[in-house]
């Protein structure tokens, strides 16, 4: 699904590389965790695969389903099946955030020539999973991310990634800031979405969220790099000894 | 070379994006190019006008001849030689009024294509079908449409008006302006010019010695109007003029709401659009005013559109009486306009409601007055500005309270938002105060769409410009909220369609 070859990346307006050669292949049906200290190109490189602007590929391909996806619009991403649950999502005041999806989601499907779903099919769709990961009717009717606590806007996301149906989902640290309970919700709504057709990338740098959201492989990325690659024990043995190895293996 | 690029990008989108911009081939009756008093009297020797009204265009005229073109406004452009314009272009079909039936198809294929469906079964079977459930509202709710009374103005002209038997027995009178000069000679007299003189200023006191048509209002006392009423202003001849005046009187504890909407063809020449409305409202009454305006705007350089100089102004005259306007500015290469309210009654009520896009080399002025001369009278401003392209976007706005108008409350919102970082955004207020129970607040905020904003619009499949059109409805949601729940989609559409090109 996704082949991330030799994946060279530095900011537009900085000399500095960030991702220095990452390579990493991800098979439908697979959850890839990518842990690392802060400032490893962790977040660098759920942008890069988003389509964030600000980023310059130097070297390296990648391919989502066959196709060049650094060649795609972010919005085309989108509509190919690629999502990002930020970890820090944005606010766009005085737009409703059912309304948010229903623009999202007609987009979407608009790119792909599909038909607009029916206003009723639509809002059975949204209440629905809404339910499941304890949004209210009333979270529903408030502006996108506006005033809404840590859990909210995490819980938005995913319930935007539930509405969306990506095929690639890439969750950027969607447990930083949130409490264990908050966590749970979080972590149960991204686990009914696992299936055998859509993978997922959980980019975190504790081990925590990992005890709900069980990876099939957890890489360690440090200093641009994927510098060990293993099963989720991988995860645990991080949690005892730090990424103090890594670091210094680097340096 | 991107900067090219981006011109041409610019071009291409310009053409396709203002889609009213079609020309009606139809043969035209034209009052002689020029002004001078026998025009004045060709105008209303055509409507068959009453003396009085002759007489009281020509007194406009002669006190116009002395007026001075207004220079404070924050716009420029060349000056407009006033002998050089038709001041009256009649489709030559309509010489004589005529039933729906008879209307030349050309007319009602016009406003077909512009989306307005002018014949009563079609509004009925069409997309505004009563009672069904055709849209979400900003709040993710099922909305339900009603229907809307129409008065169709074609050049000076009005072409037809919808729904005039059910308004009828509801007492409610809705008829264009030259009909009710000769039905209601004595209602236009009473109150024509009571709230805008002929000498108010100059666009107002040529509009009052040559206006042509526009749509007339009165609500009865205690009558709440059945319906919702529009009138659709098309310019369509070259070289034209469009002086309309619209009338509208709501009596005691009376209550209507009245939308406008206006376009017009592509054309390289500026038109001159300078129009009036006067609204009255008796003790209790409500009149809820909104525009949608979307003359053609220009090209991206400033070529064409229609110079849009209106003067708007309501009269709360009697106690507990409410005005509220709402107006929605996306098209005209200059727009010179101020919708004010005059709080004449006690504890009476204004409010002012604006959605200002400008992109490209549009140029707006706009603002309100609200005069506050009535005990315990309130008002409300919320002004949403919009600069994109290379234009400029201006909020002037006056708040003022006579010394009789103790415990007067105003509360004023301007906020405005820029894209692209070539065009300008400012905010005017003036505030004047003659007694200390006033109460008046001022708030002001601009900002920008941020590049996080977009990409979290994008990378939930949103396009650039679906994103800003998003993200530009929320920011002017309070004001949207404000229309008639019939004209909000369309709205909201066409506030997308006017910021096309506005990046990338």
């Amino acid at each position: 699904m996704l082949e991330i070859q030799n994946l060279h990346v530095k900011l537009e307006d900085e000399p500095r590389e960030i991702l220095k050669g990452l390579s990493l292949t991800v098979k439908p049906g697979e959850v890839h965790a990518i842990m690392g200290p802060n400032g490893s190109g962790k977040s660098t490189l759920s942008y890069v695969l988003s389509g964030r602007a600000g980023y310059e590929v130097t070297d390296g391909s990648v391919s989502f389903k066959g196709e060049n996806l650094l060649e795609m619009d972010p919005n085309m991403r989108a509509a190919k099946g690629v999502f990002l649950a930020f970890q820090y999502p944005i606010e766009i005041p005085g737009v409703a955030t059912m309304q948010f999806l229903k623009v999202a989601l007609n987009a979407q499907r608009k790119a792909r020539g599909e038909k607009e779903l029916s206003i009723p099919d639509f809002m059975r769709f949204v209440k629905e999973r809404a339910a499941k990961l304890n949004i209210s009717q009333e979270m529903l009717k408030r502006p996108v991310n506006v005033g809404f606590s840590g859990g909210e806007k995490k819980r938005a996301e995913i319930l935007q990634m539930a509405v969306l149906e990506p095929s690639l989902c890439i969750l950027d640290e969607t447990d930083s800031g949130l409490d264990i309970d908050a966590l749970k919700v979080v972590a149960d709504g991204v686990n009914a979405l696992r299936s055998p057709d859509r993978a997922m990338i959980v980019i975190t740098h504790y081990q925590r969220l990992l005890d709900y959201i069980v990876p099939d492989f957890v890489h360690v990325l440090s200093a641009g790099k994927i510098v060990k690659s293993g099963g989720k024990e991988l995860a645990h043995e991080l949690e005892a000894n730090g990424y103090a190895e890594f670091v210094e293996k680097v340096a | 070379m991107a900067d090219q690029d981006t011109i041409e990008l610019v071009k291409t989108i310009e053409v396709d994006k203002y889609k009213y911009g079609f020309e009606t081939d139809i043969e035209s009756d034209y009052a002689p190019k020029g002004l001078n008093e026998d025009i004045v009297r060709f105008i209303s020797d055509k409507k068959g006008e009453p003396q009085w009204m002759l007489d009281w265009r020509l007194e406009a005229y002669r006190s116009w001849l002395h007026m001075e073109n207004p220079t404070w406004a924050k716009v420029s452009f060349p000056k407009i030689d006033y002998q050089d314009l038709y001041y009256y272009a009649a489709p030559k079909s309509m010489a004589a009024p005529k039933s729906l039936d008879e209307i030349d198809p050309k007319l009602l294929e016009t406003y077909a294509k512009l989306g307005i469906p002018l014949k009563e079964q079609e509004i009925l079977a069409g997309v505004r079908k009563q009672g069904e459930k055709s849209m979400l509202d900003d709040d993710g709710n099922e909305v339900i449409t009603g229907r809307v009374a129409i008065d169709a103005v074609f050049d000076s002209v009005s072409v037809v008006t919808t729904f005039k038997d059910e308004l009828k027995k509801a007492d409610v009178i809705f008829c264009s302006i030259s009909e009710a000069l000769r039905e209601h000679p004595d209602l236009v007299k009473q109150y024509l010019g009571s709230v805008v003189p002929q000498g108010d200023n100059f666009y107002a006191g040529l509009n009052s010695a040559v206006f042509s048509d526009g749509s007339f209002v009165y609500v009865p006392p205690g009558v709440r109007c059945p319906m919702e009423l529009s009138t659709y202003f098309r310019m369509n001849a070259k070289n034209t003029g469009q002086f309309e005046r619209t009338l509208i009187i709501a009596d005691k504890g009376a209550y209507v709401s009245y939308l406008e909407g206006c376009t017009a063809p592509t054309r390289e020449e500026s038109q001159l659009h300078a129009a009036v409305v006067e609204l009255i409202a008796h003790e209790d009454a409500e009149i809820k005013y909104s525009t949608v305006q979307n003359w053609y705007p220009g090209d991206a350089e400033g070529k064409g559109g229609v110079y849009n100089f209106v003067t708007k102004r309501g009269d709360c005259r009697g106690a507990r009486s409410k005005i509220s306007w709402t107006q929605v500015e996306t098209g005209s290469a200059i727009t010179w306009k101020y919708p004010s309210v005059i709080l004449r009654g006690d504890s009476s009520r204004g409010e002012f409601y604006s959605i200002a896009i400008s992109n490209g080399k549009q140029q707006v002025d706009s603002g309100t007055k609200m005069i506050h001369l009535g005990k315990n009278s309130s008002s409300r401003i919320v002004s949403k500005g919009i600069a994109a392209g290379r234009s400029d976007n201006t909020y002037r706005g006056l708040v003022s309270a006579h010394r009789k108008a103790t415990y007067a409350r105003n509360f004023t919102q301007c906020d405005s938002l820029l894209i692209g970082d070539q065009c300008g955004a400012h905010t005017v207020p003036y505030i004047e105060s003659k007694t200390s129970t006033a109460q008046f607040e001022h708030e002001a905020t601009t900002s920008k769409i941020s590049d996080d904003q977009m990409f979290y619009c994008m990378s939930r499949g949103l396009s650039q410009e679906e994103a800003v059109a998003l993200i530009v409805n929320g920011f002017v949601r309070d004001v949207l909220q404000q229309l008639p729940m019939e004209f909000m989609a369309e709205t909201q559409k066409l506030i997308g369609i006017s910021l096309e090109g506005s990046v990338g």
